[in-house]
C-alpha cells in the first residue's frame, strides 16, 4: 500500500501498540498531525514540549511501556531536551519524535532549525535523524525495541519534512537488524553461584535495591529472596516501592537523606547485594567511604554501572529478574538474628527521634505527607517533583504498591511533577495519582494546569509551599553561612491560581486543617490543588555532608 | 603526546573497535569520549575486511579501571558490534607520516640517507624541500622526526596508531 512518512509513522505506532502520544504541533511537523486523525491513537496535546516529554516519561514509568513524546523542530525540539535527559538518567523508555527542516535545505540555518540528534547525542541511548522515507520504519521499530529492551532510556527519531510527506510502498519491517546491540539479560551461572555461596556466608547481608528491579518486575523474587534468608533490603530513592514499605524487611531509603539506621546498615553491613542499583553519589557519598566492611555483588543488566564508581567484588551482568530467579534455589534460609537485631536497635533510635511525635503546632510538611499516606493506604502513585518535598516524600510516604513512586532522580528536574503526573494519569486511569512539588518546582511548569482541565485528569495536587527554594536554603543555612542568596520566591496566589484554570483550590493555612483538606481532596471527583503553606525553615533531616561518609550525618535535632 | 604526565598506573592502550558504517556513529564514539572525559591520544577509522563495518583503533592514556569503562561504555553504542583491547598481546602496530622537509640541494643527499636507514620513502622533491613517508611504530616515526627537524620541518601530518594482533586469531573472535 502506498503511504507517506506521516502515515507510515503513525502506522508503525499503531504497531508498537501506542495508544497515546504526548506533543505540540509546529511548522515542521505539520504532515505528522494532518494524518493523526486518521489513526487510533489519543493525542495529549501540552503547554510546553518539556511538558510532553516528562509526560510520556511519567506515562512510561507508571505503565512499563514505551511513552512517546512529539514536537516541531527548531524550539519545539530544544524544549524536549530536559524531559529527554531526565529519561535518560532514570533509564524510562520514551521515543521522541522531532519534525526537521526539509533535507533540501538541512544544515543551511533554516528558519527553526537545529541539530537535535547532535544536542541529543549525549541524553539518548540513540538518536536517529531521517533523510529518506525508506529509513523510516526500520527506523522506529528499532527505536521501540531498543528504548524497550536491556536498560531502557529514550530514543530520539528526528524526521526532515520532505520525508514526512515523502510516497512509498508500504513494507512493516520484518525483523529489526542491530548487530551491535544484544542486551545480556541471562546471568553467568557460575558467577551466580558464586553470588549465592557469598550470600550463604555472610553475616550482615543486605539488599540495596534499585529501579532496576521495578523495571524488570522483579518484586516478587527480590521479596521472596529476601525472606528466605532474612536479608535486610535498603532502596534507592528510585527503588523505592521494590519492596512493600511496611514489610519488615524493608529499611526504606539510604544515602543522603536516608535514615540514620538504614546508612548505618550499608556501613556496617559485610555483604551488600546491588540489584537494579548504580550506587549513585546519593546513595553511597564518596565512593571510598561507602559501606567499608562490605563485600559487594553488584547485579545489572547494564554492564557499564558495574565498576563505575566503586569497586565490585563479584559482577553480575543480567535482568534482575533472572538472575534472582536463579538465586533462590541456591541461597540458603538464613535467621541473621543478631544482625536484624542491632538493625532493629537502631531503628527504635531513629524511630524515638521521629519529629511527628513532637507535640507541636508547627506546619511541619511531614505532617502533611504522612496524612496523605494514611490516607491512601500507601497505595496512591505519588508523583514528586524535585528538592525538600521529594525528600519529605521519600522518608514520610510508605509505598505499598510497585512502581508507586514517580521522581526524577538521576537529573532532579524540578518542575517534573505536574507534566509527569500527567502522563502517570492518562496511563493508569482510575487509580488515585497524587503530584507533591515545592512551590519552586510547581512554578516551572505550572502552565499544565491546562492539560489536566482539557484531559479531565483527576490529579490531587500537594504544594508544600515555604516561599524558598528550599534544599537550597537549607543547604546555605547549613553550609553557607545562611546566606540566603537567590532563593526566597515569591509566588502566586495557588488556590486562586487553580480556580483561573477551573481547578478547585484549598488553601491550607495551618496544620490542624491539614486532614479535612486531604479529604476533601479524595472526595473531589476531578482535580483539585491544595496549597499547604508550611513552615518556611523547616529541614530535611537527616542529610549527609557532601564529602561525609554516609553514617556522619546530621541529624534531627531532639527536643531537649 | 609526552605533554601528558605520567600518571601511577597509567599507559597508553590501544583498543580496537568495529561499528557499523552507518551516519553518525563517529561522532557517537568521539562524543563519548569527550563526555566521558576520557583521553584520546590517537583514533583511526577505515573500512575492515566486512562491507558495511568499520573499523577504528583508538588509543586511550588510561589505567585498568578507565579502559574497562571506554571499553563497557564504547559498547552501549548502538552501532558498535565489538570492542577488544589488545594492548598486552602481541600485535602489529603501525604509523604513517608524511614529512615535509627544507631541502636546497646541498643537503638531499643527507636527508636522502637519513631516510634510507629507516627506510622511508621520497615521495615528492620539489626545489626547495622534499616530502618523506615512513611507516613504522610511533618511536621510529618520532625518531625520524627528531633527525629531520634540524633540516627544518615545513608540514608534518601523522596518521595515528592502527593495529592488528599478530597471528591468526582474528580481533572480530574468529580465528
Amino acid at each position: 500500500m502506498k503511504m507517506n512518512g506521516a502515515q507510515i509513522l503513525w502506522e508503525c505506532l499503531v504497531r508498537e501498540g501506542v495508544d497515546v502520544v504526548f506533543g505540540i504541533t509546529g511548522g515542521a511537523i505539520m504532515p505528522v498531525y494532518h494524518e493523526l486523525p486518521k489513526f487510533p491513537i489519543r493525542h495529549v496535546t501540552v503547554r510546553h514540549e518539556q511538558a510532553a516529554a516528562h509526560a510520556a516519561d511519567g506515562y512510561a514509568r507508571a505503565t512499563g511501556k514505551v511513552g512517546v513524546c512529539m514536537s516541531t523542530s527548531g524550539p519545539g525540539a530544544t524544549n524536549l531536551v530536559t524531559g529527554i535527559a531526565t529519561a535518560q538518567m532514570d533509564s524510562s523508555p520514551i521515543v521522541a519524535f522531532t519534525g526537521q527542516v526539509p533535507s533540501a535545505v538541512l544544515g543551511t540555518d533554516a528558519f527553526q532549525e537545529t541539530d537535535i540528534t547532535g544536542i541529543t547525542m549525549p541524553i539518548t541511548k540513540h538518536n536517529y535523524l531521517i533523510t529518506d522515507v525508506r529509513d523510516l520504519a526500520p527506523a522506529i521499530r528499532e527505536a521501540f525495541h531498543i528504548a524497550s529492551t536491556g536498560r531502557p532510556g529514550p530514543v530520539l527519531i528526528d524526521i526532515t519534512k520532505d520525508v514526512q510527506m515523502a510516497e512509498i510502498e508500504f513494507e512493516y519491517p520484518k525483523e529489526i537488524n542491530l548487530p551491535g546491540y544484544k542486551p545480556h539479560t541471562k546471568g553467568n551461572i557460575r558467577q551466580i553461584r558464586q553470588a549465592a555461596q557469598m550470600i550463604n556466608e555472610a553475616q550482615r547481608p543486605l539488599f540495596v535495591a534499585g529501579q532496576g528491579v521495578l523495571i524488570s518486575g522483579a518484586e516478587r523474587e527480590l521479596r521472596a529472596l529476601a525472606e528466605k534468608a532474612q536479608i535486610p533490603v535498603v532502596t534507592s530513592l528510585l527503588g523505592k516501592s521494590a519492596i512493600p514499605e511496611s514489610h519488615p524487611l524493608c529499611l526504606g531509603m539510604g544515602g543522603m537523606h536516608g535514615e540514620a539506621f538504614v546508612n548505618h546498615a550499608l556501613q556496617e553491613a559485610d555483604l551488600l547485594v546491588g540489584v537494579g542499583a548504580r550506587f549513585d553519589d546519593r546513595l553511597t557519598s564518596t565512593a571510598e567511604t561507602f559501606a567499608p566492611k562490605a563485600k559487594i555483588i553488584h547485579i545489572d543488566i547494564d554492564p557499564a554501572e558495574i565498576g563505575k564508581r566503586i569497586p565490585v567484588d563479584l559482577p553480575i551482568v543480567g535482568d534482575a529478574g533472572n538472575v534472582l530467579r536463579a538465586l533462590i534455589p541456591l541461597v540458603k534460609r538464613a535467621s541473621h538474628k543478631e544482625w536484624l537485631a542491632q538493625i532493629d536497635e537502631w531503628r527504635q533510635d531513629t524511630y524515638a527521634r521521629d519529629i511527628l511525635l513532637r507535640e507541636t503546632d508547627e506546619f511541619i510538611p511531614q505532617y502533611v505527607i504522612r496524612n496523605i499516606w494514611e490516607a491512601t493506604e500507601g497505595q496512591a502513585i505519588m508523583v514528586t517533583d524535585v528538592g525538600q518535598n521529594q525528600m519529605w516524600e521519600a522518608q514520610y510516604y510508605l509505598h505499598e504498591r510497585p512502581r508507586g513512586l514517580i521522581t526524577s532522580g538521576g537529573l532532579g528536574t524540578m518542575g517534573f511533577a505536574l507534566p509527569a503526573a500527567v502522563g502517570v494519569a492518562v496511563g493508569r486511569p482510575g487509580e488515585p495519582v497524587w503530584v507533591v512539588a515545592g512551590d519552586g518546582g510547581f512554578q516551572m511548569t505550572l502552565q499544565e494546569l491546562a492539560t489536566v482541565v482539557q484531559e479531565r485528569l483527576p490529579l490531587k495536587i500537594a504544594i508544600l509551599n515555604n516561599g524558598y527554594l528550599g534544599m537550597v536554603r537549607q543547604w546555605q543555612e547549613l553550609f553557607f553561612e545562611k546566606n540566603y542568596s537567590g532563593t526566597p520566591i515569591l509566588g502566586p496566589d495557588f488556590a486562586k491560581l487553580a480556580e483561573a484554570y477551573g481547578i478547585p483550590g484549598i488553601t491550607v493555612e495551618e496544620k490542624a486543617q491539614v486532614p479535612e483538606a486531604i479529604k476533601q481532596a479524595l472526595e473531589t471527583e476531578g482535580p483539585i490543588l491544595l496549597d499547604f503553606r508550611i513552615e518556611r525553615e523547616h529541614n530535611v533531616f537527616p542529610i549527609v555532608p557532601v564529602g561525609q561518609p554516609i553514617d556522619k550525618m546530621i541529624r534531627r535535632p531532639i527536643d531537649s | 603526546m609526552s605533554a601528558i604526565p605520567a600518571k601511577e598506573g597509567f599507559s597508553r592502550r590501544t583498543l580496537v573497535a568495529l561499528m557499523e558504517d552507518k551516519p553518525g556513529v563517529l561522532s557517537h564514539v568521539v562524543n563519548l569520549f569527550r563526555r566521558r572525559n576520557y583521553n584520546i591520544e590517537s583514533l583511526t577509522v577505515g573500512h575492515s575486511e566486512t562491507p558495511g563495518i568499520s573499523r577504528m583503533t583508538v588509543v586511550v592514556y588510561a589505567n585498568d579501571a578507565v579502559v574497562e569503562q571506554v571499553m563497557k561504555q564504547l559498547y552501549k553504542l548502538i552501532n558498535v558490534v565489538k570492542v577488544s583491547d589488545i594492548s598486552d598481546d602481541a600485535a602489529v602496530i603501525r604509523e604513517l607520516a608524511l614529512i615535509k622537509v627544507h631541502a636546497p640541494s646541498s643537503v638531499r643527499a643527507e636527508i636522502k640517507q637519513l631516510a634510507d636507514i629507516f627506510r622511508a620513502q621520497i615521495v615528492d622533491v620539489s626545489r626547495e624541500s622534499m616530502t618523506i613517508e615512513i611507516t613504522g611504530t610511533e618511536d621510529k616515526v618520532d625518531s625520524l622526526i627528531e633527525i629531520l627537524r634540524p633540516f627544518g620541518i615545513k608540514e608534518l601530518t601523522r596518521t595515528g596508531r592502527v593495529a592488528m594482533v599478530r597471528g591468526a586469531l582474528h580481533t572480530n573472535g574468529n580465528t
